[in-house]
């Protein structure tokens, strides 16, 4: 990838409500590679972004299904093939008996790959990043609520993107140096 | 949604989830400046160390046990199970009431819980590493208790999955992985604001390393509350399932008085019930200190408290039953245990039980209880005691009067079973206060949700 000596543009707004305002109308502008930064989740941020396809749920639903397999299989195989113990005649594949650790091991699965899915689609850890270099993003996980346009959409101009980001009436703009 | 509650609110004359006139940047300074800018005080020093001092008795008794063996303990056939399990069971269930508050009350739609659920999910961790203690020592030969999980070894031996230690094992250790994972990825936000704001060089650098880089985008949050509200979702059936398998132990066995199918969900409501407690015990304090009434209200307090009132009927519900089948069961074992619980050596501790479970939180009728902070610290104290005892008559009352009576005997605790027991409390009252310490006890981002400033109008 080029490295561009601008990564962006970033705003700065005062509530939640003008980030998600300004959020879609910077999207209806035509800009797609924009993100948004808030101190707390806002469920409309994603939407006004255009952010949909979560896939953590599906990460977490393989991880659940492969932990269930592989618990019930591993005792299966451990009862009635590798370690076989008659107990009064009673059948080795005794599966009531298997319902437990099955369960166990489809929560301790799903909720492993629900952890490390949403981390690892998420980018994380990343120890260093372009929009910890304005001063004022510090805020961002106070009570400030930001906006980017990355240099890589193909709309941005440093002046043009600037202006448009001006017109929403942020309380600061800001270049992030790359 | 935040006006809609006020309304009700107002409507109820209820107190308040978190005071008026809180804004994002008062939240953030509160809770961030325990941890950031408050000196360390004498009495936290004090405290730290006694409980330090505790701790290192735990460790003393542990390793007197390590090299004479559990005969150390007042354990001896008939009765296996003395103090290690009836902590083990104490433990755990006080653990519950944590994911309870983060993850049912949240599927629920409580929003109260947001203050409660950070230092109620430590204590879960807490208490199940208290609770993991018990079961890895009492093995005897603790050293090799890694036997109990499954790898492939040259002894071409493989666990039994027939036995509810077993599944024991499973419950507890996912159970604890499970927490875990919830409580560390609550924080992740909080800690990408404790390291925006300390001005401590090595404080922003760990804070650093543990928020790994998070800065509050949209697609992430958007991620981040889906994991958060499907982890909630994996640990709710897990956490009744864990004290359902812990019942197991027991109610899988044909020991009078553990062989009966009403277990599992008593168990599961006594251990809400001790964990409200315990949340009580650590909240009463802790906001008082640290001056938090703002965040922890009188709605917190009285809520806890009507858990608790509700638990505690099903837990009588529970002890009725078990009394009544002893008698119309017509199983003359089961009659001969509920005459022994009555009126058998024992006696005085299941009267004791039915007083500290039964009788006293009652008093939790009276509203004046309720919001009393003295009260309620008092009356949880009593309701832990009580469930402490409730396992103790579970676990030594059946075990020294099984069938024949050939085989019955006394248990007497030794000082080696007090002081493991006095120092498992000493290590959990021991992080806590480390944790109160270095990490920010309220969750803020989600309190800072819970503000009216934080509602977005839709166009």
């Amino acid at each position: 990838m080029k490295t561009l000596p601008i990564y962006g543009t970033m705003a700065e707004f005062a509530s939640a409500n003008d980030l998600v305002a300004a959020a879609r109308r910077t999207h209806e502008a035509g800009y797609r590679k924009i993100d948004a930064y808030s101190p707390f989740p806002v469920e409309e941020l994603a939407d006004a972004i255009g952010f949909h396809r979560n896939h953590v749920p599906l990460v977490t639903l393989i991880g659940a299904i492969t932990g269930g397999l592989s618990g019930y299989l591993m005792q299966y195989w451990i009862a009635v093939i590798s370690y076989p113990v008659n107990v009064g005649g009673r059948p080795y594949h005794s599966w009531p008996a298997f319902v437990i650790v099955t369960f166990e091991m489809t929560i301790l699965f799903g909720a492993i790959s629900a952890v490390v899915g949403m981390l690892a689609l998420n980018g994380l850890p990343m120890p260093y990043h372009p929009v910890f270099n304005v001063p004022r993003f510090a805020l961002a996980s106070k009570d400030r609520f930001f906006l980017i346009v990355f240099a890589a959409d193909p709309k941005y101009d440093a002046r043009g993107t600037r202006l448009f980001l001006e017109g929403l009436q942020p309380r600061s703009i800001s270049e992030v140096p790359s | 949604m935040a006006d809609h509650l006020e309304e009700v609110e107002v409507a109820n004359k209820r107190a308040p989830v978190i005071e008026p006139g809180h804004t994002f940047a008062t939240v953030t300074d509160k809770i961030s400046s325990i941890v950031l800018t408050r000196p360390t005080s004498m009495g936290w020093v004090v405290g730290f160390g006694a409980c330090f001092l505790v701790t290192m008795m735990l460790l003393y008794a542990l390793g007197y046990l390590f090299l004479r063996g559990v005969g150390i303990w007042g354990i001896n056939i008939p009765i296996g199970w003395g103090f290690a399990i009836v902590n083990f069971v104490w433990w755990i269930g006080i653990g519950h009431a944590g994911t309870l508050i983060s993850a049912i009350l949240l599927l629920l739609r409580q929003s109260w819980r947001n203050s409660i659920n950070r230092f109620a999910e430590a204590m879960t961790l807490f208490a199940v590493a208290c609770a993991g203690v018990f079961p890895g020592v009492h093995t005897g030969r603790p050293w090799l208790d890694y036997w109990m999980f499954p790898y492939p070894n040259t002894m071409q031996y493989w666990p039994q999955f027939r036995s509810p230690l077993m599944w024991d094992v499973f419950a507890v250790s996912t159970y604890f992985t499970v927490s875990l994972m919830f409580w560390f990825i609550g924080l992740i936000p909080d800690l990408a604001t404790l390291r925006d704001r300390a001005e401590n060089k090595y404080a922003q650098m760990i804070y650093g390393l543990l928020a790994m880089g998070w800065r509050g985008s949209a697609r992430h949050w958007a991620r981040y509350e889906t994991a958060y509200l499907l982890l909630a979702g994996l640990a709710t059936p897990l956490v009744l399932s864990v004290h359902t398998v812990v019942s197991f132990d027991f109610a899988i066995g044909i020991v009078p008085g553990w062989h009966t199918t009403i277990f599992p969900p008593y168990f599961v409501a006594g251990a809400i019930y001790s964990g409200f407690a315990m949340v009580l015990m650590l909240a009463i304090p802790i906001r008082k200190i640290y001056g938090l009434e703002d965040f922890i209200t009188e709605r917190h307090l009285q809520n806890s408290a009507k858990v608790m009132l509700a638990t505690g009927w099903i837990v009588a519900y529970g002890y009725a039953i078990e009394a009544f089948m002893g008698w119309y069961g017509g199983n003359r074992y089961d009659a001969s245990l509920l005459w022994n619980r009555l009126h058998g050596p024992y006696a005085f501790w299941y009267y004791m039980l039915l007083l500290c479970n039964i009788a006293t939180p009652q008093l939790l009728w009276i509203r004046k209880m309720r919001t009393s902070p003295v009260w309620l610290f008092l009356i949880s104290f009593v309701i832990l005691t009580g469930m402490w005892l409730e396992r103790f008559v579970i676990v030594v009352i059946s075990l020294t009067r099984d069938f024949l009576t050939s085989s019955w005997g006394m248990y007497y605790p030794t000082r080696w079973d007090w002081m493991t027991f006095v120092g498992t409390i000493g290590m959990f009252l021991m992080a806590m206060f480390l944790f109160v310490r270095i990490l920010p006890m309220i969750s803020i981002f989600e309190i800072r949700q819970l503000l009216p400033e934080a509602e977005v109008k839709s166009e």
